[in-house]
């Protein structure tokens, strides 16, 4: 990966100072290729990674399985596009194995979710059937910890 | 009740005529008397350390847990593991471009430092010379005196980025030298060797029939696409050459204390003779975990050596834009600034700059006379911590600008 994409991954928060020092380029140069990606869909956003555990209210997140009928010189791509766009759908995978689409749900309560399913997923002509997980607990996102161990610590001065 | 009176035991005065006169004589490291000094200073941001600041990737830990788990906890054979030793070579020959028979040609040893002490032992007779190039990691002069050899420094200058000519070398051989220790990249200065000299030195140890050794610790932390030829891989080298690496800085496992040394299977033997006595084996955990490393480490160790490379482009401009002449490290985690600029002598800088700013760096003269002028700044820090050192230590160059 280019190195200036690959530390935008790790911390999108530098401006273009800081990376430009970080990678001996020009701050120009920097905001150009940054302009450029935004431009071309390669960067699609920048985010802050939240654990849902910490604020009150945090919703509720569900993986729910999708089994689709395939369509003659479409495949699953008009189906799952449809499924993507809802606004509770966080992330849409088309998947190899025993199912077709991976649909990760966020909503404000369990409610909400059943409604999307039995209302809006279901009914989708094409939808075979659906099965739903609830998540109970995150131990992992994005790469980050929920519950980071501090590693030890090491003397002050070493040769 | 009276108190118990203590007096002083007489026997207990006596004690430090008992220490051999040799070992007297051998001065504490300047980097042990700094880390007093920065123990005391209390909430400090340390540029101090040789050590990566990653704890191990967890591949590697979870390794260690697993052989404990499964009751691996006996003694090795003396050389190591012979997996250990079968992935070593493999390691070492995709490496180094260097084939080392993996039943007499290699030695795993507790860190180089080990193999260090292995070598000097097992090469040098009283008074015999090995020269080496300053400024320099800590143990390798005390670790020649204490194998009775004549340790013969070769200075390296700022001028010349720190890198070691075959020429200077060449003015130090005498009759007396059998050794050439060399260590590139180079703890402090981050210092790395320049392809002509290194086949003019090795020309140099076949001329003079000389043993080179070479310690190879930072040789995976390499940045600017260079490349790292070992002086083992050149031609007529191999039969003189002791290699040593370890696991330490590349795989981020100083705590293992984890190391191998590479030699022609007589040198390993004599070698092998002295570490079965005085230590047996390594741990067996550590080589269990260190078969994981160079097995399955090789990515984690790229995502680290990115993160340094990041960070010396980020250390050396901003030392530099402090005012601080600071020339690019080819490798290793360190910075060597020339702070000549302040007036002040490294000791004084260092210790003022700890007292004034809370940083803690390691004054240059810790790692022989070569480094008066300089400090050694080291970038395997938290990128947080890091920037507001480097803040910090712009401050007090400013405020000490002559």
């Amino acid at each position: 990966m280019d190195a200036l994409l690959e530390l935008l991954t790790k911390d999108s928060r530098l401006n273009a100072e800081a990376l430009a020092t970080r990678l001996n380029l020009s701050p120009a140069a920097v905001q150009a290729k940054i302009a450029a990606w935004e431009a071309d869909g390669t960067i699609l956003g920048y985010q802050a990674v939240v654990d849902p555990e910490k604020i009150p209210q945090g919703g509720v997140t569900a993986l729910i399985e999708v089994r689709l009928t395939p369509e003659r010189g479409g495949g699953f791509d008009r189906l799952a596009e449809r499924v993507a766009k809802f606004d509770q759908v966080a992330t849409c995978w088309l998947m190899s194995g025993g199912y077709d689409l991976a649909v990760v749900v966020q909503a404000d309560s369990l409610q909400e979710v059943a409604r999307f399913v039995t209302e809006k997923l279901s009914t989708l002509g094409g939808v075979l059937s659906t099965v739903t997980h609830f998540q109970l607990k995150i131990y992992k996102q994005n790469g980050f910890l929920s519950a980071p161990t501090p590693d030890g610590a090491r003397l002050p001065i070493t040769p | 009740m009276m108190p118990p009176t203590f007096s002083p035991d007489p026997s207990s005065l006596r004690v430090k005529s008992k220490i051999s006169d040799r070992i007297q004589a051998i001065p504490r490291s300047g980097i042990r008397e700094f880390f007093e000094l920065v123990l005391n200073a209390g909430d400090v941001i340390s540029l101090g350390v040789g050590e990566p600041d990653f704890a191990t990737p967890w591949h590697i830990r979870e390794a260690a847990i697993y052989s404990l788990e499964k009751g691996q906890t006996s003694y090795t054979s003396n050389l190591g593991l012979l997996d250990l030793r079968k992935s070593i070579s493999k390691y070492v020959a995709q490496k180094f471009h260097v084939t080392y028979d993996p039943t007499k040609e290699v030695i795993v040893t507790v860190g180089v430092s080990e193999a260090l002490d292995l070598a000097f032992r097992a090469l040098l007779n009283p008074g015999e010379e090995v020269i080496y190039h300053e400024p320099c990691y800590v143990s390798y002069s005390p670790t020649i005196y204490m194998a009775y050899g004549v340790p013969v420094v070769v200075e390296t200058r700022a001028e010349d980025n720190f890198a070691l000519r075959a020429a200077a070398v060449e003015a130090c051989i005498t009759p007396k030298t059998k050794v050439i220790m060399l260590n590139f990249p180079t703890n402090p200065t981050g210092a790395v060797m320049d392809p002509v000299e290194l086949q003019g030195i090795a020309d140099l140890a076949i001329k003079h029939d000389l043993i080179v050794i070479t310690d190879e610790i930072y040789s995976e932390l390499l940045y600017d696409e260079r490349d790292h030829p070992s002086i083992a891989a050149l031609p007529g080298m191999k039969e003189r050459t002791i290699l040593m690496h370890g696991f330490s800085k590349a795989f981020a496992m100083t705590g293992f204390r984890l190391g191998y040394a590479c030699a022609p299977p007589e040198l390993t033997e004599a070698m092998m003779k002295i570490h079965q006595y005085s230590m047996l084996c390594a741990p067996i955990t550590a080589q269990v975990a260190a078969v994981e490393a160079l097995e399955h480490g090789a990515a984690p160790m790229e995502e680290m050596r990115k993160a340094y490379w990041r960070r010396r482009n980020l250390v050396v401009h901003k030392l530099n834009a402090a005012g601080l002449p600071t020339f690019q490290p080819g490798g290793a985690f360190y910075a060597f600034p020339d702070i000549r600029s302040t007036g002040m002598t490294s000791r004084e800088f260092a210790t003022r700059l700890l007292e004034e700013e809370k940083v803690a760096v390691v004054p240059g003269t810790a790692f022989g006379k070569a480094g008066e002028g300089f400090v050694r700044a080291c970038y395997a820090t938290d990128e947080t911590q890091l920037a507001i050192a480097l803040d910090r230590i712009a401050d007090f160059a400013q405020r000490h600008r002559r």
